[in-house]
């Protein structure tokens, strides 16, 4: 079914001409190739490392890798001068001068684990969570989640909270799963897709296919693809339409389209009556505790009211349940139908496209419009499979039904402080379509669906020399599993599921400098950060971040004591550690790309990959993962030590990926698993795995049946596959949250119910945020009282660019190494601004000077720039005087990880009030042309880093030594 | 200066560029570098890589740019690279004969052995696909990858240019487009894939897809929309009360 993606003929070898040059056609490309797994961004594609006496002469997409199917991007290729970057560290580095001069002694790797040791063991001895252990763009935080845990400190988390946690975090607790690595579009089916902000440089390369597969159809086959982001670049560029939506309404903009459907009654009732709780009970006891609540029965099943009148349990087979009408309990309480909310609260003008059209920058025809053609492609354009399946009562059908519109949504939506909402309205308005795992609509990728939210709840601490009870990071079903300490307290550093922000299910990295300076919970010993930038691009205000890490108390000792960092380049945030663990590149190591962490898995089957070292290491480096094995046996931690003391992984993680289990017979790694080597997902840990992974180009995949592919929240074909591989527990329905119980239980608490309240200044927020049906507020950020700053910037990520990691490469910088401030050119010319001139951003919060450049593909009360693309002179071992240090610059610096202070002074924190996702898209800004005089560099600048690492030569001649080979032989 | 061949054959490689799906995402343009780099013509020198003007050889380079006014206008990306013209005035204004087109199958190349670094073949090049390496002293340029399509120490498969091999979008096609009967001549055909710059009389062999118009009206996915129903004088009560004789079941 799916098509070939380009047109290549095969051309015989022509006869050499005498009177031309001689060509050799056929030179050697490699004396060795070996497959492994990319890591020049999140996207995790297979490849092939060709090489040539020990050195890269290229790399290239693997064909039979599921998540890339052979191509590679501008990232992936780029590998080879990430591989061989001046910026590597070279050796331990031990702090000499003052934290944040980069002022470093190297020393020999047994001095810096006992360093490390002796520090991290006096902690544990005392009070583990003054260990603040967090890991960045970590691709292996299945082992670092559960190495915090077996240390015993609460206060991990990775990146997610500063990228896509709304996303995610909605997307679990609506439909048990979620966009990117829990599911995607059916690029091969779908006949309309809605993407919504940002994507370019998330699940790119599996994106990019995609969006060539839909545009490429046959016309009798053909699809739309909308874009609706503020900004016309990158995949917006060949959207067949885009719509520059003002940042932060997207919800809006989706209720609206919700409002029209629902008005034409052009909805999929069958679907929300047989797989949401949309037909539930809904107590309506005003003022109780148990208002907004489902009803239930004794034995705690969710009713509803059955087309004859009598109230039955809602979870029956076969049940006719009403949409609408008051019904009476037993108890005499008044209850209606969750749909009946629903409709009630969207049908109302409030919704209507005319109403929210000024707001959203879209005019009201376009919304009835696109209303209309997600209706006729849903319904109208239906597809019939001839597929059989049995669903979760047991009953056969002889068909799926496809309903051909998907949706995707990435950092756009997420990160604003009303992101995990308008996230929420996304799922609903899929749900209203009936286009959730069916044919043409959004599919899960196992191991998900999951139960909506997934059952684990985050563990708190326990006490010195104590595991966690669990892991760190959990998903909160009411005030109960938040961790709170006995007063009320935050338990953790970032203040995760307290009530600033009860269901951060990735953590508040963002947070956890300004809080560890403030001793706000409580002050703690050692912040350890692994491959986070968080002096820089990956800090919101990284100017007091830099301030904060290394200001010193009254005895003049360094707020927090101490900072241990691991990671393979001397990125801006080196500088400031005590300790400097250098961590091999992704070539250089094993690697675990684990079902237990972010699969890489497709809708048609289950998937996970390893890294191989295919390059030795030419420094005094170690990978990162065997480095905290390693400190693990030194600190004598549970599970890294057997009854003698001694390491059970001498061999790092290669050791543990093979050997390790979670639960008997899950680990790691679920390809061949069991004495005969058959068994996926679980089964006894292989002693041959490993190699049967490198024969199979580093992967595994594991196909689901055809019949087990579509409505898996109710396909026991899909429980009988999943629940014997460990990915499901019981062969139970997972009932779509259209109205979710679990927030609402939060807002019960902020209105004044049960034991655990919100404290009076978080009531309101908690309120508000915790709607139990998908709504829309305006994103605090912008808001706020925001003195003349009115227009919204933001950030695109460009797709040749990960990060700081992309900036520093020698090719890639050369496609881009500065960033210009992007605005309208009418706005340009209602300020007086053209190409070339510069300006001061201004927000409440500083200011920052970059380069202008007008465009028409922009929202007219939006700016924006490059992500990631702006350095502080010296990082990376570039020239002090590079561009990205001269004339690039970050809008972080302008954005406060806190909003300006309440009329009582207290400052909440720029997060959504939910998930406590850094709201980075809320921030507002004004303009201020400069004075000729200050044209040409950006401003703040930092002190230049000297990276005391080998200066590299100006010309790059990469490859002539194969050609030079060639020629001798 | 440089003859063309006498008696070309009729084999015209080259490449189909879609512009309608290209994303700008660089993909091609980094994986030629990095193919290139060591290859044929290798290196792609790259100069102050690390430096403050960080620049270098590359082969194929993506302008992106707009066109048109506010909302009704339009993003390009535009992959550029040599476009192995038929009538090639690089060559012809060639004083060595180092820069020549291949008569067996239109390839154009430089043959580094007899360049002297003049720089009149990027004069004469209206598309700039010229890449002068000042460390070498000699002009590369795009081979179509001579060393990977012909080469049989790859399998089949890989036998195409770099570029196209990677692009994830599938924006690239490699062909003969001297075949009128070939798979790219007829996707040219279908799509009225164009020539760059036409009057201007150097044939090229490249050729470009144009983006297809934009469908944002009313029964543009397909079959026609029917505007959803108005009904703007019913209360919100009444529009529930439809939904209260459903009798669907779970």
């Amino acid at each position: 079914m799916s098509q070939r993606r380009y047109i290549a003929e095969p051309q015989s070898p022509p006869k050499q001409r005498a009177d031309e040059q001689a060509i050799d056609y056929a030179p050697i490309v490699h004396d060795q190739v070996a497959t492994t797994t990319c890591y020049m961004c999140a996207c995790r594609c297979g490849i092939k490392v060709h090489l040539q006496d020990g050195r890269i002469r290229y790399i290239e997409g693997n064909r039979d890798h599921p998540v890339n199917k052979g191509v590679l991007c501008a990232k992936g290729s780029a590998g080879i001068m990430t591989q061989y970057s001046p910026a590597r560290l070279r050796k331990p580095l031990k702090r000499v001068g003052e934290r944040g001069k980069a002022e470093f002694q190297e020393i020999e790797w047994d001095e810096a684990l006992k360093i490390a040791t002796e520090w991290l063991g006096k902690i544990r001895a005392t009070d583990p969570r003054k260990l603040a252990f967090f890991t960045g763009r970590d691709q292996s935080q299945a082992l670092t989640g559960w190495w915090a845990a077996q240390f015993g400190t609460p206060n991990y988390a990775a990146h997610g909270g500063f990228c896509s946690v709304n996303m995610a975090a909605a997307g679990l607790y609506t439909i048990g799963g979620s966009f990117w690595e829990f599911g995607e579009p059916d690029w091969e089916r779908t006949r309309y897709f809605l993407m919504f902000g940002v994507a370019e440089d998330h699940g790119s390369n599996p994106i990019k296919i995609g969006l060539g597969q839909i545009k490429n159809r046959p016309p009798e086959n053909r699809a739309k693809f909308v874009s609706i982001n503020p900004v016309r670049t990158g995949y917006s560029a060949i959207a067949d339409e885009w719509i520059g939506i003002a940042p932060g309404t997207d919800g809006l903009f989706v209720l609206a389209i919700v409002h029209e459907l629902l008005k034409a009654d052009r909805i999929d009732l069958d679907f929300l009556v047989r797989y949401t709780n949309a037909p539930w009970l809904v107590v309506d006891a005003p003022g109780t505790a148990g208002h907004g609540l489902f009803a239930r029965d004794g034995a705690g099943n969710p009713l509803c009211v059955d087309n004859a009148g009598a109230i039955r349990s809602a979870l029956e087979a076969g049940v006719t349940p009403r949409l609408v009408g008051e019904a009476t309990l037993a108890d005499g309480r008044k209850a209606r139908p969750a749909f009946e909310l629903m409709a009630s609260r969207y049908l109302d003008e409030s919704y209507a496209p005319e109403k929210v059209a000024e707001q959203c920058g879209i005019p009201a025809a376009t919304i009835k419009r696109i209303a209309a053609e997600l209706a006729e492609a849903a319904f109208d354009q239906a597809i019939e499979i001839p597929i059989g399946w049995t669903d979760w009562a047991g009953r056969h059908h002889d068909k799926v039904i496809g309903r051909p519109v998907s949706m995707h949504a990435m950092r756009g939506v997420s990160a604003h402080s009303n992101g995990f909402q308008t996230c929420r309205a996304i799922h609903l308005l899929q749900m209203l379509l009936g286009s959730i795992d069916c044919p043409g609509g959004f599919r899960y990728k196992p191991p998900f669906p999951k139960s909506a939210p997934p059952p684990a709840k985050p563990a708190a601490q326990v006490g010195p020399m104590h595991a966690l009870h669990g892991l760190p990071l959990g998903f909160p079903q009411s005030p109960d599993d938040l961790l709170l300490d006995l007063d009320g307290a935050p338990h953790r550093i970032d203040k995760a599921f307290s009530w600033e922000a009860p269901l951060a299910v990735h953590g508040l990295m963002h947070m956890v400098i300004h809080n560890a300076w403030a001793g706000d919970p409580y002050p703690i010993d050692t912040l350890f950060l692994y491959m986070a930038n968080m002096a820089w691009n990956s800090a919101m205000n990284a100017p007091d971040a830099m301030r904060m890490m290394t200001d010193t108390d009254e005895r003049g000792e360094y707020r927090i004591p101490h900072i241990i960092y691991a990671d393979a380049y001397f990125s801006e945030m080196v500088a400031f550690a005590d300790l400097v663990f250098p961590d091999t590149t992704y070539l250089e190591r094993w690697d675990c790309i684990s079902l237990l962490d972010r699969p890489i898995s497709d809708p048609d089957a289950a998937a996970d990959a390893i890294r191989q070292p295919v390059i030795q290491p030419d420094r005094d480096v170690r990978p990162f993962q065997d480095v905290l094995l390693d400190l693990g046996a030194r600190l004598k931690l549970p599970g890294m030590i057997d009854g003698h003391g001694k390491s059970l992984y001498p061999g790092g993680l290669k050791d543990y990926m093979v050997w390790h289990e979670r639960r008997p017979g899950i680990g790691m790694l679920s390809g061949w698993r069991g004495l005969d080597e058959d068994k996926q997902g679980m089964g006894e840990p292989n002693r041959r795995q490993l190699e049967r992974y490198v024969e199979n180009g580093c992967f595994w995949r594991g196909e689901i049946p055809e019949k087990a592919r579509f409505y898996r929240f109710a396909n026991r074909d899909f429980f009988d596959w999943a629940i014997p591989r460990g990915f499901l527990d019981k062969p139970q329905q997972i009932v779509l949250q259209l109205y979710s119980e679990p927030l609402r239980k939060f807002q019960l608490a902020a209105e004044g119910h049960g034991t655990r309240q919100p404290p009076e200044h978080l009531r309101a927020r908690v309120s508000q945020g915790f709607d139990p049906l998908p709504s829309w507020y305006p994103p605090f950020g912008a808001t706020a009282d925001n003195d003349g700053c009115v227009l919204h910037a933001i950030t695109q990520r460009p797709m040749h660019m990960y990060h700081s990691w992309g900036s520093q490469n020698a090719w890639l910088r050369q496609i881009q190494a500065r960033n210009p401030l992007f605005i309208a050119r009418k706005l340009g010319e209602r300020l007086g601004l053209a190409d070339g001139d510069w300006a001061w951003i201004e927000s409440p919060h500083g200011r920052v000077k970059a380069e202008i450049k007008l465009m028409e593909g922009v929202n007219q009360d939006t700016v924006w720039t490059w992500n990631a693309i702006g350095k502080r002179a010296g990082a990376w071992n570039l020239s002090p005087t590079a561009p990205e240090a001269a004339k690039g610059f970050l809008l972080n610096h302008v954005i406060s990880e806190l909003l300006p202070p309440r009329p009582d002074g207290h400052r909440y924190a720029n997060i959504d009030p939910v998930t406590g996702q850094a709201a980075w898209y809320d921030l507002k800004v004004r303009l201020k042309k400069c004075a000729p005089a200050e044209y040409g560099e950006t401003a703040p600048v930092f002190d230049a880093l000297d990276t005391s690492l080998p200066k590299p030569g100006n010309a790059l001649a990469y490859g002539a030594e194969f050609r030079a080979k060639r020629a001798r032989q | 200066m440089t003859a063309l061949p006498a008696h070309p054959s009729d084999r015209k490689l080259g490449l189909v560029i879609d512009l309608d799906i290209c994303v700008g995402c660089h993909a091609c343009a980094v994986s030629c570098k990095e193919w290139n780099t060591g290859g044929h013509m290798a290196p792609l020198t790259d100069y102050e890589a690390w430096g403050d003007s960080p620049s270098g050889v590359w082969f194929n380079r993506i302008h992106s740019f707009e066109a048109g006014e506010g909302a009704n206008g339009r993003t390009v990306h535009f992959p550029k690279s040599c476009l192995h013209c038929e009538q090639p005035a690089c060559v012809t204004v060639c004083p060595t004969g180092a820069s020549f087109k291949r008569a067996e199958d239109g390839i154009v190349l430089v043959n580094e052995d007899l360049c002297i670094g003049c720089k009149l073949c990027s004069w004469a090049c209206p598309y700039g696909a010229r890449e002068f390496d000042e460390d070498v002293g000699v002009m590369k340029k795009c081979t179509l990858c001579i060393d990977r399509i012909y080469n049989d120490k790859l399998e089949e498969v890989d036998r195409v240019p770099a570029c196209v091999a990677t692009c994830p979008v599938g924006a690239r096609h490699f062909g003969d487009l001297g075949d009128p009967n070939s798979e790219v001549s007829k996707l040219v055909q279908e799509r009225a894939g164009y020539d760059l710059m036409p009057e201007l009389g150097y044939k090229p062999v490249n050729k470009y897809l144009p983006p297809r118009t934009g469908r944002t009206h009313t029964g543009c996915t397909g079959a026609p929309a029917t505007p959803l129903q108005e009904s703007p004088a019913e209360s919100t009560g009444n529009r529930l009360l439809r939904w209260l004789d459903q009798a669907l079941s779970r």
